[in-house]
């Protein structure tokens, strides 16, 4: 692939309004066309007012695939339209967000395109024409460079570790309308319901600042401690892997080997030792702070800020302190720093 | 019902790996391999439904010879029957390729159900399970953490960003499992003298009605140790004074506040 070559993205939305990570795809696109053109494909129901949106960050053609059969998102309704739409235009990059959507859909389409398919790339380039990539393997015991051959490359990128691209108003796109000829019955899968986790603000996978409790909470009650905190910062709360092995919280907390990947730009370990099992899932974030009585504990190897104390006593007025930095800020406190 | 389980064996991921000189890969020797657990998952799964609605559980593989003690521990968890896809010209199959060779080797065998890990937690690529489908011409459901079946369809439960999904999957179909999906039974020690009388299939690429293996779209150019993170500032003392200094320093200095 030459540095003027076109790439695509898979615009992820939801409710109308694109994920973060698409606001990502599109500044990285930007970056590895050059010279080339950055095409937006985007799939739902609603979606008129989206291709504005995603031209005022980068996207210099929108496809926009509208029909109620595109929304909720389901492998065979998109595997289809996408598929078709990226057969015809066989481009030498496509770019996917790493999403519930994104993960289920990609390799889909490799196999359906005889495609290269990267998943959880940490880093996208193009070196001496060749689209590389890195993406941690074996638990995150190693990273792995892959370089993609000729064809369609799909990789499919991390979410939060890209900056996302700014928006600038007055810029326009060449919107395609992608002509959907969908056979209801050829989805064999439908969504009959879903169902929020009210405890998530910001999905855990997004979040710029997580709070995460550990066997050190002593039990599901002081989770507690940790919400709060989290309220006070515009975070999400997770969890190592004991609390969700006692019970205490649901699997959809644990962060780690056997739970999920995360990148913030703040990681606050409460009570967590910081096993290998654990470390695998965060130690990408760029700042930790570990909380723990023990001082021999592992987790204070790879924190940035090792706070040896009792969380019990530590978390109160850490809270109390943001809160009172948040209401001085009086705009609820600036996000942080992409 | 007639389940069909992908396996695949792994590097135990309990212990450090060694990264091979040339960087291509991982110093085989010594290390101890095991089945994926994601596929421990998902042998459980089918065995569950297998006692519930009867049928048989057919494990399957494509790895090198090593690779039968991953079917192993799954008949001792008490499968049926099991398939050893091996030749020599797997090494240089992509995952995509890893899924056709897969796929044709469960087309024969009338699935009414497909399960599989998430992912394997050597390459972390999650890419197999959803091109099987592909190549099956299923629908799939991925990262699976609760599944009823019911009269020619399923009912499965994902979480997606912030919410938890329940899809209605016709059957037959390609189910990929997390890992709160249930909780594996250990092999029992009949189970383990059964599995060493089960024999295996031993397919090669040819018996698939795979001539030329397919080239890969991918190469790997070189695996290293991650960065090693340097341990920072330790915080110590009274709890108001640290957590005055740590404030300042998130503000001041990382500027994460």
């Amino acid at each position: 692939m030459s540095a003027a070559s076109d790439v695509w993205i898979i615009a992820e939305q939801a409710g109308g309004r694109p994920r973060k990570i698409t606001y990502e795809l599109l500044g990285l696109a930007k970056t590895l066309a050059g010279q080339g053109t950055v095409h937006a494909v985007v799939a739902g129901r609603e979606i008129a007012g989206i291709a504005e949106d995603l031209a005022a960050h980068g996207a210099q053609v929108v496809h926009v695939a509208a029909s109620a059969l595109l929304e909720p998102y389901t492998t065979d309704a998109h595997a289809q339209v996408i598929g078709t739409l990226l057969a015809e235009a066989a481009p030498g990059l496509v770019l996917v967000g790493s999403t519930a959507a994104g993960r289920d859909l990609a390799p889909r389409l490799a196999a359906k395109l005889d495609a290269g398919i990267v998943t959880d790339c940490a880093s996208v380039e193009v070196q001496d024409g060749r689209v590389v990539a890195a993406r941690p393997a074996m638990t995150r015991k190693a990273i792995v460079r892959v370089a993609f051959h000729d064809g369609i490359r799909i990789a499919v990128v991390l979410p939060n570790i890209y900056p996302p691209a700014p928006a600038e108003q007055g810029r326009s796109a060449d919107v395609v309308t992608v002509p959907v000829t969908l056979d209801p019955a050829s989805i064999r899968t439908r969504v009959v319901a879903v169902s929020a986790i009210k405890r998530e603000t910001v999905p855990l996978t997004e979040a710029d600042i997580i709070v995460s409790g550990g066997r050190g909470l002593r039990g599901p009650e002081n989770f507690a401690l940790l919400d709060k905190l989290a309220a006070a910062l515009g975070a999400a709360v997770g969890s190592s892997r004991p609390p969700v092995d006692s019970g205490w919280v649901p699997h959809d907390y644990e962060i780690g080997q056997t739970g999920k990947t995360v990148n913030p730009q703040l990681y606050i370990a409460c009570g967590i030792s910081g096993a290998p099992q654990h470390l695998a899932g965060m130690s990408g974030s760029r700042c930790i702070v570990a909380i723990n009585k023990d001082p021999q504990a592992p987790i204070f190897g790879v924190a940035t800020y090792g706070v040896v104390g009792d969380l019990f006593e530590i978390l109160p007025l850490l809270t109390e302190e943001v809160r009172r930095l948040k209401s001085a800020a009086g705009d609820g406190g600036r996000q942080a720093a992409g | 019902m007639n389940i069909v389980v992908c396996v695949k064996h792994v590097p135990d991921t309990e212990v450090p790996i060694k990264i091979r000189a040339d960087g291509r890969g991982v110093e085989e020797s010594g290390l101890n391999h095991v089945l994926n657990f994601y596929d421990e998952h998902g042998v459980e799964e089918a065995l569950r439904i297998k006692e519930r609605f009867g049928g048989t559980v057919t494990l399957v593989t494509a790895g090198p010879s090593r690779a039968v003690e991953a079917l192993r521990t799954g008949l001792a968890m008490g499968a049926d029957a099991a398939i050893h896809i091996q030749d020599p010209a797997l090494s240089s199959l992509d995952h995509v390729g890893t899924a056709r060779v897969l796929a044709a080797a469960i087309k024969p065998l009338s699935a009414d159900l497909v399960l599989c890990g998430k992912l394997s937690t050597d390459d972390n690529a999650a890419v197999v399970g959803p091109a099987v489908a592909e190549f099956l011409d299923l629908p799939q459901a991925t990262a699976i953490t609760k599944l009823e079946l019911g009269e020619g369809a399923a009912t499965a439960h994902r979480e997606v960003e912030g919410a938890v999904e329940v899809l209605e999957v016709k059957l037959p179909a390609v189910i990929t499992v997390e890992r709160g999906i249930n909780e594996p039974r250990y092999p029992s020690l009949p189970g383990i003298m059964r599995a060493r009388r089960t024999a295996v299939a031993a397919r090669t690429l040819a018996d698939l009605g795979i001539a030329v293996p397919p080239a890969g779209h991918v190469e790997l150019l070189n695996m290293t140790p991650p960065p090693k993170r340097q341990a920072g500032r330790r915080l110590e003392g009274e709890a108001a004074v640290i957590v005055q200094d740590l404030v300042r320093a998130l503000r001041e200095e990382a500027k994460v506040l």
